[in-house]
């Protein structure tokens, strides 16, 4: 099950699991696969975000308070890939719920639910050996975050390392939604091209059809990620997936329209 | 988990290098600064002259006559980080990150802060270099160490106070890093205690070392010996490293650090991560972390703001592990006590952060002999407290 971008621009999509609770996160990446998301990153929510802005914030907040565990991440994998062969599954997360489950017995986990790529938040790549390791031993493609700070000989070593797709931060700050795209999107991406043939989504603070389709035309995929958690928080956990479902097809249509032909 | 790493900044396992990418860059830089700012005999001029004039280095090693007569035991000797400008050795460490910041042409300084006293030491050196400083403290904090929140603010520091998760250290660190993340280009993140991501742990007890090295000198003036133990609190662990560091190599000195046992010995209930917790990483080190089974963060108590923190500098936890240094937890109600012990004993009031260790001095010092030599260290003063002690020992005042 390799990460495929079927349409350019390919769509990331971001959930917090157990937001507002497993069911309804299940009915929403199911909904998000069907209107057009080739990847969807589930998010393990964490205690303390410190990479997140306030909305992931929240969603990780209300994701514990009934307790989603890592453990419940990897069963709702296992039922989505039964449910969609085709779609792409990333486990995202901060490092520390890794550790405790045991880095060797998630990624076995992990492989076995069927899920595709790992991100972990705080993992770099000189940090990574031990890790890398053992995500290959389960053939679990290591997507590690490239930051416009990051200068190019960091991000040789990151594209070096990568399988999957590079997600390329499309600025300096946290997770959260933004009015316009910066120029260090656009930059971050010419530079990590010089280094790999991988897949480039570029992720943070992408919400409206301007954002998808202007990023259609120097990345190959989007990632979508507070503006599907403000939206989740904002229509309730019944219409949530209808409401994931329309905002992405109208990411899809709006970058239709829009785009330039496809180089 | 083995040291695999590739980069510098481990203490055995522990340690490293765990932050959002964006923030790898910074940290390089700051890596960089530093390794040439040791190098540079200016540096070191303009720090020592700091350390003396502005924040009145070196401190007293006080022979506490009548603590020790009522004790009953090992001769105690008290290393007086309470005297120093703004109140603990916080300040040794503001203004060696000072000087860097201003090497490096950062003009904005942010700061997490826990009892106010790193905020207090952050906002005074910032407005000694003219520096714009933002410092970030849980509204729980702001509230039992209100004095401080003044005091920042008399000094021309924002306080931001932060409400998220238990709203103590913790949440204000992450705060911090959200903050350092967003205006890195322009920002430098004067972190308060001997933890985070490298090279803050080591930066950091550097700077600290000097208590250690000057104790070391004035016990060996004063006693033609070194001493049989150090005690130290520990929340983050820079005044327990900056004072155990200059004896490490000293295998007979005991190093003994006292972590905060709060209301119990229940996840939730207390600040003891070795007795309590487990390594993970938390907020950019790999460490010992009190953490539930599903390596969520545990929320944590202590009386004391300043050690009232999850997770605990990766040096200690090293030193943990070799066995070279001990680590015990002293509760609440006995660091209460400890304060009153030193006030009526000494005429000190110390921090409720060192009360910690003066607590745990009282337990040892009468099972040792009269020729055993205890350094404790009084890494702070008691006036930020002094709302918690009238309220809890019952204190009247006006009226
Ligand atoms: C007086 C005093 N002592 C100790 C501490 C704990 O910090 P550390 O363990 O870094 O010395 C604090 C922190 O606020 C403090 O104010």
């Amino acid at each position: 099950m390799p990460i495929r971008f079927a349409e350019k621009p390919g769509l990331v999509a971001y959930f917090t699991v157990g937001d507002p609770d497993l069911a309804t996160t299940h009915a929403i990446a199911l909904a998000a696969i069907d209107a057009g998301a080739d990847v969807i990153e589930l998010g393990v929510p964490f205690s303390d975000p410190l990479a997140d802005g306030p909305v992931i914030q929240r969603a990780s907040e209300r994701a514990l308070r009934h307790g989603t565990s890592l453990r419940d991440v990897l069963n709702l994998a296992a039922t989505l890939r039964a449910e969609r062969p085709h779609a792409g599954l990333i486990v995202f997360t901060y490092y520390n719920p890794i550790l405790r489950f045991g880095l060797e017995e998630f990624c076995a986990a992990a492989e076995q639910a069927g899920v595709d790529g790992v991100l972990v938040t705080d993992m770099i790549v000189e940090e990574a050996s031990e890790y890398l390791q053992a995500l290959h031993r389960h053939h679990l493609a290591p997507v590690f975050l490239a930051a416009p700070t990051s200068p190019d000989e960091r991000l040789a070593r990151i594209a070096a390392v990568s399988r999957g797709f590079i997600y390329a931060i499309s600025r300096v700050g946290i997770t959260g939604a933004q009015k316009s795209l910066t120029a260090d999107a656009e930059q971050l991406v010419r530079r990590l091209r010089r280094f790999t043939q991988l897949p480039i989504a570029v992720g943070f603070g992408i919400s409206t059809p301007e954002h998808f389709a202007a990023v259609g035309e120097f990345a190959d995929a989007a990632v979508i990620g507070s503006a599907l958690v403000a939206t989740i928080e904002q229509a309730g956990p019944k219409e949530a997936p209808d409401a994931i479902a329309r905002l992405i097809e109208g990411l899809r249509r709006g970058s239709r329209e829009t785009a330039a032909p496809a180089r | 988990m083995e040291a695999t790493s590739t980069i510098a900044g481990r203490f055995g396992a522990y340690g490293g290098r765990y932050v959002p990418e964006t923030l790898v860059a910074a940290l390089d830089e700051l890596e960089h600064a530093y390794a040439e700012a040791q190098a540079d005999p200016d540096f070191h001029l303009k720090l020592d002259e700091l350390l003396r004039d502005f924040a009145g280095r070196p401190t007293p090693l006080y022979f506490a006559a009548r603590l020790t007569e009522r004790l009953g035991g090992a001769k105690i000797y008290l290393k007086r980080e309470d005297l120093l400008h703004t109140g603990a050795h916080k300040i040794n460490n503001c203004l060696g990150q000072g000087l860097l910041a201003l090497r490096m042409g950062k003009q904005r300084i942010i700061a997490e802060t826990g009892a106010g006293q790193h905020g207090v030491a952050t906002a005074s050196v910032c407005a000694l270099f003219g520096l714009e400083c933002v410092v970030y403290m849980g509204e729980e904090d702001m509230l039992r160490q209100e004095l401080n929140v003044y005091r920042m603010r008399m000094l021309g520091a924002e306080v931001r106070s932060v409400s998220s998760g238990s709203r103590t250290l913790k949440d204000a660190i992450s705060e911090a890093m959200r903050d350092w993340v967003t205006n890195v280009r322009t920002t430098h993140y004067l972190l308060g205690s001997a933890l985070g991501a490298h090279p803050y742990p080591t930066m950091v007890r550097d700077f600290h070392r000097v208590i250690g090295r000057e104790a070391r000198q004035q016990i060996i003036e004063k006693e033609n010996r070194l001493p049989t133990a150090i005690i130290a609190c520990v929340g983050g662990g820079s005044n327990a490293i900056g004072a155990f560091y200059e004896f490490i190599p000293d295998k007979d000195v005991q190093l003994i650090g006292v972590e905060a046992g709060g209301r119990g010995a229940q996840l939730g209930e207390h600040a003891a991560r070795f007795s309590g917790g487990a390594p993970g990483v938390l907020q950019g080190t790999y460490s010992y972390v009190l953490q539930d089974e599903n390596g969520q963060i545990a929320l944590t108590h202590s009386v004391s703001a300043g050690l009232d923190y999850a997770s605990i500098g990766p040096e200690h936890a090293a030193l943990h592990d070799s066995g070279r240094a001990e680590y015990t937890s002293v509760t609440d109600a006995e660091a209460l006590e400890a304060t009153l012990l030193l006030a009526r004993t000494e005429g000190i009031i110390p921090a409720l952060e060192s009360a910690h260790a003066v607590a745990e001095c009282a337990k040892r010092a009468p099972k040792m002999s009269g020729s055993d030599l205890v350094i404790v260290s009084v890494s702070g003063r008691g006036d930020k407290d002094m709302g918690i002690l009238a309220r809890e020992l019952k204190l009247s005042g006006a009226k």
